[in-house]
Order: C-alpha cells, then sequence, then structure tokens
C-alpha cells in the first residue's frame, strides 16, 4: 500500500522530503485526477505522497520594498483575493477552474504539474517571477523559466520543495491577459497570451510578450523586446505586422482535441493586435 | 491505515482510514452521507460539492489527509439551517429543480457564494457556479433562484 505522509509544519516537509523516497500533494487537483482509478479505493497514485496543504506556514502572502512572496500552499482563491498579487496574475487565476478548484489548488502545484497549458504560467513567465526553494539544508532561488525544464519536468530534487512564489513589483502602464478557451471556467486553454508595457517620456522603456500552450514551453524571447525599447508610442502601435513576424519561429503550435495549429497561429496574432491597440 | 479526525456536520469525528482515499468515497461510505454525488469524478461537474472551512470544495478531488482537523459540512448538515431553507424555497420557487441530481451541489456553490459576498450581480453569480453543471434547467433558473435566495434571505449573509 502507498504510504501518506501528512507535513503539519515547513520542518516537517523537509525532513519527511530527506528521508523518504515521496511525490508531493498540495490541493491534490492535478494529482487526483492524473492518478485517478476506480470510486470507493484509494487514489492510484504510484509512490507514498507527502500531503503539504496543512501547512500554515507556508499561506501567507507578503512584501517588501522590491517583490511580492506568495507561500507554497496558499490557494488560487487566496491569492486571487489580495491586492497585493499583481492584477495581471489575478486576472489569469479567475479564468483557471471554478471557486471550487480555486479554493484547495495552490500556484505552486500548477507550476509543479508544469504544463504548457497551465494558466498562471504565462503571466508568470511575463512578470519575471522566482522560486524559493527548499531542501533540510539549503536555500536557493531560481527563475521559473529555468526551473521549468519541459512537459512536466522540473528542477526540482527529491529531497527539495517550491517553498515561495517571488514576483518583483514592477509599475507597468499597460497590462493584459487573454485566455482562449471554449468558455470561461473550467476549460483548458487553447491558448494564452499575456502582455505588459511600461512607457517613459512617450517611449518603450519595457515591453513583454508571453504565449501559453503554443510551444512545449510557455513562448518568451527578450531578445525580441530589447529591440522594441526607446521606440515611441505612435510606431510601436502600427508595428504589430512586424513583431508577429518576430515571434512567428517560437509559436509552433500542435494539433490537438482543443484546436489546430493553424487556428492557434492565427489567434496569436490577432491578440498580439489587439494589445498593440490598447497603448 | 491512520486515525484522522475533523469536524463533519457539527460534529468531531475520527475514523481510520487509508489518507490517500478521497474525501468523496468516504463521506459516502463511511458515513453514509449520500448528498455528495460522484458526477464525473474529476473536478469538472460539482456533483460532488461540499463545504471545507465554508468554501465549496469538490469532495472528488479532495483527499481524505487534507480535511485533517477542518470543518466539513455536506448538504446534509447544512439542510438544518435557515440558510438552507431560504435557499431551497428559493429553488422550487423559481424552477431552478428538475431532476435534482446536481441540486445539493448547487446549493452548497450557492451558499458559498452568498457567505462571502451576499449581493452578487449576474456575473459574480455566474462565476460561483461555474463549477457546477446542470443538464435539465438551462441554468437560468438557478440563477433566478441565487437572485431570489439574496433578496428572500436579506440580512441572514
Ligand atoms: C476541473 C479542473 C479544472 C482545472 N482548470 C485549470 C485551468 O483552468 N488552468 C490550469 O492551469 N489548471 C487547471 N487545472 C489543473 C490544476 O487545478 C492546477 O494545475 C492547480 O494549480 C494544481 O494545484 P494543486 O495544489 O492542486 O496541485 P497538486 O495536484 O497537489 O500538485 C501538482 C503538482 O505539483 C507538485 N507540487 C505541488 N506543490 C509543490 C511544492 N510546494 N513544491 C514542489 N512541487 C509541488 C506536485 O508534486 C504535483 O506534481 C484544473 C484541474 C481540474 C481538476
Ligand atoms: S464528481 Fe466531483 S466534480 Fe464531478
Ligand atoms: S436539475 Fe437535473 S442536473 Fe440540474
Amino acid at each position: 500500500m502507498v504510504k501518506a505522509f501528512v507535513a503539519k509544519s515547513l520542518d516537517d516537509c523537509l525532513n519527511i522530503l530527506n528521508q523518504e523516497n515521496v511525490k508531493i500533494v498540495a490541493g491534490g487537483t492535478d494529482m487526483l485526477i492524473q492518478n485517478r482509478t476506480h470510486s470507493g479505493i484509494a487514489i492510484g497514485f504510484k509512490t507514498d505522497v507527502l500531503y503539504v496543504s496543512l501547512v500554515d506556514e507556508l499561506k501567507h502572502i507578503t512584501e517588501d520594498k522590491s517583490n511580492i512572496y506568495i507561500g507554497a500552499t496558499c490557494s488560487l482563491e487566496q491569492i486571487l483575493e489580495n491586492n497585493l498579487v499583481p492584477k495581471i496574475l489575478r486576472d489569469s487565476i479567475l479564468e483557471m477552474a471554478s471557486p471550487a478548484i480555486r479554493h484547495t489548488a495552490t500556484l505552486a502545484g500548477n507550476i509543479g504539474n508544469a504544463s504548457p497549458a497551465g494558466d498562471s504560467l504565462v503571466c508568470l513567465y511575463l512578470l519575471d517571477a522566482k522560486l524559493e526553494i527548499k531542501s533540510i539544508n539549503s536555500t536557493r532561488y531560481q527563475l521559473l523559466k529555468d526551473f521549468i525544464l519541459g512537459v512536466r519536468k522540473i528542477d526540482l530534487a527529491k529531497n527539495e520543495m517550491i517553498t515561495k512564489i517571488i514576483i518583483p513589483k514592477i509599475n507597468f502602464d499597460l497590462v493584459y491577459f487573454r485566455k482562449v478557451g471554449p468558455r470561461l471556467s473550467d476549460a483548458i486553454s487553447k491558448l494564452s497570451f499575456a502582455g505588459a508595457l511600461r512607457m517613459e517620456n512617450n517611449l518603450v522603456k519595457d515591453i513583454r510578450f508571453a504565449f501559453g500552450a503554443v510551444n512545449i514551453f510557455v513562448v518568451r524571447r527578450r531578445e525580441i523586446e530589447e529591440k522594441l525599447i526607446g521606440i515611441d508610442k505612435k510606431t510601436i502601435k502600427d508595428m504589430s505586422d512586424e513583431i508577429i513576424g518576430y515571434y512567428s519561429e517560437f509559436i509552433k503550435p500542435i494539433d490537438d482535441q482543443r484546436s489546430n495549429k493553424l487556428y492557434r497561429k492565427e489567434v496569436c496574432s490577432n491578440l498580439i493586435k489587439e494589445f498593440l491597440e490598447k497603448i | 491505515m491512520a486515525k484522522i479526525k475533523f469536524t463533519l456536520n457539527n460534529e468531531v469525528v475520527e475514523i481510520d482510514k487509508d489518507l490517500n482515499m478521497r474525501l468523496l468515497d468516504v463521506l459516502r461510505n463511511d458515513f453514509n452521507l449520500t448528498g455528495p454525488k460522484e458526477g464525473c469524478g474529476e473536478g469538472e461537474c460539482g456533483a460532488c460539492a461540499v463545504l471545507l472551512n465554508h468554501e465549496i470544495v469538490n469532495s472528488c478531488c479532495t483527499p481524505l489527509a487534507n480535511v485533517m482537523d477542518k470543518e466539513i459540512i455536506t448538504i446534509e448538515g447544512f439542510s438544518i439551517t435557515e440558510r438552507y431553507r431560504i435557499i431551497k424555497e428559493a429553488f422550487a420557487k423559481t424552477g431552478g429543480v428538475q431532476c435534482g441530481f446536481c441540486t445539493p451541489g448547487m446549493i452548497i456553490a450557492t451558499e458559498s457564494l452568498l457567505n462571502k459576498n451576499p449581493h452578487p450581480n449576474d456575473f459574480e453569480i455566474k462565476i460561483g457556479l461555474s463549477g457546477n453543471l446542470c443538464r435539465c434547467t438551462g441554468y437560468n433558473l438557478i440563477i433566478e433562484a441565487v437572485k431570489e435566495a439574496a433578496k428572500a434571505g436579506e440580512g441572514l449573509w
């Protein structure tokens, strides 16, 4: 029988992770569905599991001068309701699942699941989110984009866990998020797009684009964004065709039951246009 | 197997159980609470909804381990309250119930919503009910029911 360990504190988590071969379960909204078997019997986990959702010390959202810190066991609904959290991230969470799922699901779980359709990831990439990762004898910090290694692949050692999600504070003049799916709630993205802009003296100071579900990673290309710095407002608004061109080699959607390639590419272009029109 | 204690419908209960069970199965099979139902079994339909610390969750994607020391209320436990009476009457009055399979979940969703937001607008009601599927009513009547409950129960939430 698969064993269940239940942690009540961060120390419990780190000790158990160090001694046992366990897979972490937070809200369990991915883990239970992925390991679903039959009604009336235990969930079909492949290995022993460590339940972390009762760890209250990771249920806080705090800030300092430069960052917002979201504890790993905060529920999505708790994040959605907290005004410290950047609006664009809350916008993306509002479109995830339903209240019932959001009351238990976590942001750390969405990251740990590392699905290219993970809806929070697009905004987290856009915001240059970092993770605090702890093991019994170390604490390290890693950019989310380096933590995600591929579809369902993450850079996490057996004895480590995500303890915080760290979001740098930046005042953008414009943020924009769109998830394209069959309905608002309880729908997996066909694709999603996030954009952000900061102007200074009418010139682009910082511009960012991120695309979800169009490649095995969230697509965010700094070299393209950097090309656009210093351009004036009027010019950038008219550059949509050029910008779409820059991204075309990175937007490599797949055909699947949710949508096809052509549709996804076309919608990406439209969303870039829509974002630029808002400037 | 491990002993786990939690509050179920206002009573502290303790059970010796595999903590990797789904809360839904434990409620139905060990506590004989059949109000929460298995519709989809994957978090999409809300037929299995219960209140966890007074917020709606799907018991089909909640492991038993996660309710340790928490408070669970099922439709059976909720049905003794005045709030329930108001919501039930609102559903009956507006025609928000037909076959009734989704109804326990819809009522739990309504309570979870009104508890946080006693005067929801249409959009907020739709978001509040967005995890609950109904094959019969076409939703409009249920949205009306929530509005009616909020009005009739003014001051209760
Ligand atoms: C009906 C339904 C609708 C959904 N809709 C959406 C949606 O619209 N958009 C979307 O993106 N997702 C959606 N999901 C997927 C899921 O709800 C999210 O990915 C959620 O954020 C997962 O969080 P969790 O806490 O439940 O994760 P869990 O299932 O507990 O864990 C998921 C993964 O993360 C790992 N993990 C969890 N916590 C940590 C930690 N602290 N450190 C390291 N690893 C950790 C686990 O080991 C596991 O691999 C949906 C799921 C369901 C059932
Ligand atoms: S049975 Fe739980 S949501 Fe459908
Ligand atoms: S009344 Fe039949 S499913 Fe809703």
